[in-house]
């Protein structure tokens, strides 16, 4: 029960089909990495999932702990324990990180339940901190005019202040420097544990040393082609994509 | 093009079998002639020269075309025949509580509104126990010689201060609308503060709501001798679901030399009312006047509430909001007239539209040439959720001399489908990610705002927001 189960999802964007007949179950307390060239439908798989309403699922199943997703508007997904760091972060301008914050903190709350103001700024700031990120961002307009990097880092802080039970990062290494890429990573690692899963996607093998992944798929057009463990990513970052295009040409 | 008719009078179906009893004493019927304003002047027991007063002012409402020229074609859609221009207190609609929505008496008790208000407030009763609250505002200010009463009491019992300040900021020819009220005006407030009285208390309309009918044509006037100062907050916050579909008040601020008078509204109506309301004030020499001025829902609302900066050194301020939710238009901005060297004049508007909502910003500066030492200062923001709001500015800055400053800017902001999405995938519901974008736009004027004044308004947008998705 305790899994993300993606099973034979189809979702179609602008009339146009990019997932077919996606699946892949995501245990708690694993990392399941996900590469593949551009445009293959990385991207869709999250937004499908979050429930962006420009990403139409014409079929199939998504379980989250046994609860059927995709009844759930995109809040309720949210509240159930579902994160999604964006590929490309929104700026919110006007609301601020700590008042954000604060907001999606409350909405996890019952009708009558008040944020612990105190405790809520205490537990930011150690994370922050943690994450290297200045405290001054408390004050800043979520993302902002954040450099690509501070977004990035913007939202693994998001992710560790909302402590969701599986996590969807989309290139969150793409944009990060040597020494966050490092900071991110240990803050991933830290909130890991056996409570949350973690879908990685990536471009590149180099966040992988940092963060162990259990599997790694291969994603081409429109679902997983092929899935082995972390050397696969290896195997990628030496040969490219052209081998496992032509095993996919062999068997279909 | 519209379809709704403007109905005789607000009567919702949804709300229930309510009705006007047809014949009361106190009741002058529909339609407008000079029948009706000898009947309310008889009913009010007014002098000859008001009764003079309204009926030039009927002649003035009925040769003023529409301002459709330049305004909403939506005002041709008022059925003036059809509109009651007269009820006396005590002579409210009967409905009964039952009969108010649910959803109307949810809102009420989100607003944290006492249960002997949210009555009144439903249009359940013709007034709430708020007699104590009045009558005691009333005696800590009267020790200050303040005067502080309904307009009717102030006329007749205060003629000699009353005439010589009323319908002179704003004349009856000033705009159609201007004009309606002056003919039919009841209810509404007349304040005098004695020179170099500082008020210690804000005084609130909301006090005093009871002794007169709730206006419909509100009429206000509000003098602030040499080196005075008040502060006056009009209106409640609770939505009104009052049974009127048109509201034209005009209130009158005149600011004697070195007097401050700030004058807050914040007003929630419901939407299908036209609110025509016409504000202006006088600021003498050093004097301060200032407006804040919060409108939300409304079927249309125009209203530009403006300060004539009549002496020297005077000082005049706007800062406004609105927030246009579907199917509603506020039509809103300023007016600064500097007519003396060294005035200075500072508006802040910003306006927030929701989906088919529609906002408008109009601005009047006039600085003569021959003048110096002036300066105006003119921010106006919108903000606009979902593709399908309309926001339009027309600032209109008339000569400035060259010994005189003039600085606007504005600025046109949006919260995009996708802002939406990424709230929501941080948990928040739409409603509160609307919210929380509308608070965060108009955060840095509202923190102005006294304290409760800010608080009030943070929730009512957050119940407009919710209200307005799902
Ligand atoms: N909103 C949209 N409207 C139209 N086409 C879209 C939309 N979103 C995605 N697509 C198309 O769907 C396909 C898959 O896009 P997606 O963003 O999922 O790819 P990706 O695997 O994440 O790529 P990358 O590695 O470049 O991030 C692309 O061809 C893309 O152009
Ligand atoms: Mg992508």
């Amino acid at each position: 029960m305790s899994t993300l189960e993606i099973k034979n999802l189809n979702v179609t964007v602008a009339e146009t089909e990019i997932l077919r007949d996606f699946s892949l179950t995501l245990p708690k307390g694993e990392v399941h990495a996900i590469m593949g060239p551009n445009g293959t439908g990385k991207s869709t798989l999250a937004k499908a999932l979050a429930g962006h309403p420009d990403y139409e699922v014409t079929s199939g199943e998504v379980l989250l702990d046994g609860e059927n997703v995709l009844e759930m508007e995109v809040d309720e997904r949210a509240r159930a324990g579902l994160f999604m760091a964006f590929q490309y972060p929104s700026e919110i301008p006007g609301v601020s990180i700590a008042n954000f914050l604060r907001a999606a903190r409350q909405a996890r709350l019952g009708e009558d339940e008040e944020l612990e103001v105190t405790k809520f700024y205490k537990e930011m700031y150690e994370k922050m901190d943690a994450l290297k990120i200045d405290r001054k961002f408390t004050s800043r307009s979520v993302n902002d005019g954040f450099s690509g990097g501070e977004k990035k880092r913007n939202e693994i802080l998001q992710m560790a202040m909302l402590e969701p039970k599986y996590a969807i990062m989309d290139e969150t290494d793409s944009g990060l420097d040597i020494d966050a890429l490092r900071i991110v990573s240990e803050g991933v690692n830290k909130l890991k544990g056996p409570h949350m899963g973690v879908l990685l996607i990536t471009h590149y093998q180099r966040i992988l040393n940092y963060i162990t992944p259990d599997q790694v798929h291969v994603m081409f057009d429109g679902r997983i082609v092929k899935s082995g463990g972390k050397e696969l990513a290896l195997e990628l970052e030496e040969k490219g994509y052209d081998w496992i295009k032509d095993e996919v040409a062999q068997t279909a | 093009m519209p379809t709704t008719e403007t109905p005789e009078i607000d009567i919702k179906t949804d709300i229930g079998d309510f009705m006007y009893p047809e014949n009361h004493t106190y009741d002058a019927g529909t339609g407008l002639s000079e029948k009706t304003i000898d009947y309310i002047c008889d009913v009010k027991k007014e002098d000859d020269w008001i009764r003079d007063f309204r009926k030039k002012a009927l002649k003035v409402f009925r040769d003023k075309p529409m301002p459709t020229h330049w305004a909403s074609g939506d005002l041709n859609t008022i059925d003036f025949d059809k509109i009651r221009y007269y009820l006396a207190g005590g002579q409210k609609p009967s409905k009964s509580w039952d009969d108010v929505p649910e959803d109307v008496k949810k809102t009420f008790e989100r607003l944290g509104i006492p249960e002997s208000e949210r009555k009144f407030l439903a249009g359940v009763e013709a007034q709430f126990d708020s007699e104590a609250a009045y009558s005691n505002i009333k005696e800590i200010v009267s020790k200050q010689g303040v005067i502080f009463v309904g307009s009717t009491e102030g006329l007749m019992k205060h003629p000699e201060i009353f005439r010589k300040f009323f319908g002179k900021v704003i004349p009856t020819s000033d705009n159609k609308f201007a004009a309606l009220n002056s003919a039919v005006f009841s209810g509404g407030s007349f304040i005098y503060v004695p020179p170099g009285v500082k008020v210690s208390h804000p005084l609130q309309a909301y006090f005093r709501i009871n002794a007169q009918n709730f206006g419909q044509f509100e009429r206000t006037l509000i003098i602030a001798d040499e080196g005075a100062e008040v502060t006056y907050m009009e209106g409640c916050t609770a939505p009104k679901f009052d049974t009127a579909t048109l509201h034209s008040a005009v209130v009158e601020l005149v600011a004697l030399k070195g007097a401050k008078i700030q004058y807050i509204t914040v007003q929630n109506w419901s939407s299908n009312v036209f609110n025509l309301v016409t504000k202006r004030a006088v600021a003498h020499e050093e004097a301060e006047v200032k407006w804040i001025d919060c409108n939300i829902g409304s079927r249309l609302t125009m209203k530009y509430p403006g300060v004539v900066l009549k002496g020297r050194k005077a000082r005049g301020e706007v800062l406004s909001i609105a927030l246009a939710n579907d199917g509603q238009h506020q039509d809103t901005g300023a007016k600064m007239v500097h007519a003396a060297d060294e005035t200075t004049s500072n508006i802040i508007s910003k306006s927030i539209s929701v989906g088919k909502g529609r906002s408008t910003y109009r601005g009047l500066v006039s600085m003569p040439k021959h003048l110096k030492g002036c300066k105006n200062n003119t921010e106006c923001d919108a903000l606009l959720i979902n593709t399908n709001s309309r926001t339009d500015t027309y600032p209109a800055i008339t000569t400035r001399g060259q010994k005189n400053s003039v600085q606007h800017e504005a600025s046109v902001s949006k919260v995009s489908a996708e802002q939406i999405f990424y709230m929501q995938q941080r948990g928040l519901s739409e409603g509160e990610a609307m919210s929380l974008s509308v608070n965060g736009f108009i955060n840095d004027l509202a923190k102005h705002f006294p304290m409760e004044y800010s608080v009030e308004l943070k929730r009512l947008i957050d119940l407009e927001m919710e209200g307005s998705v799902g």
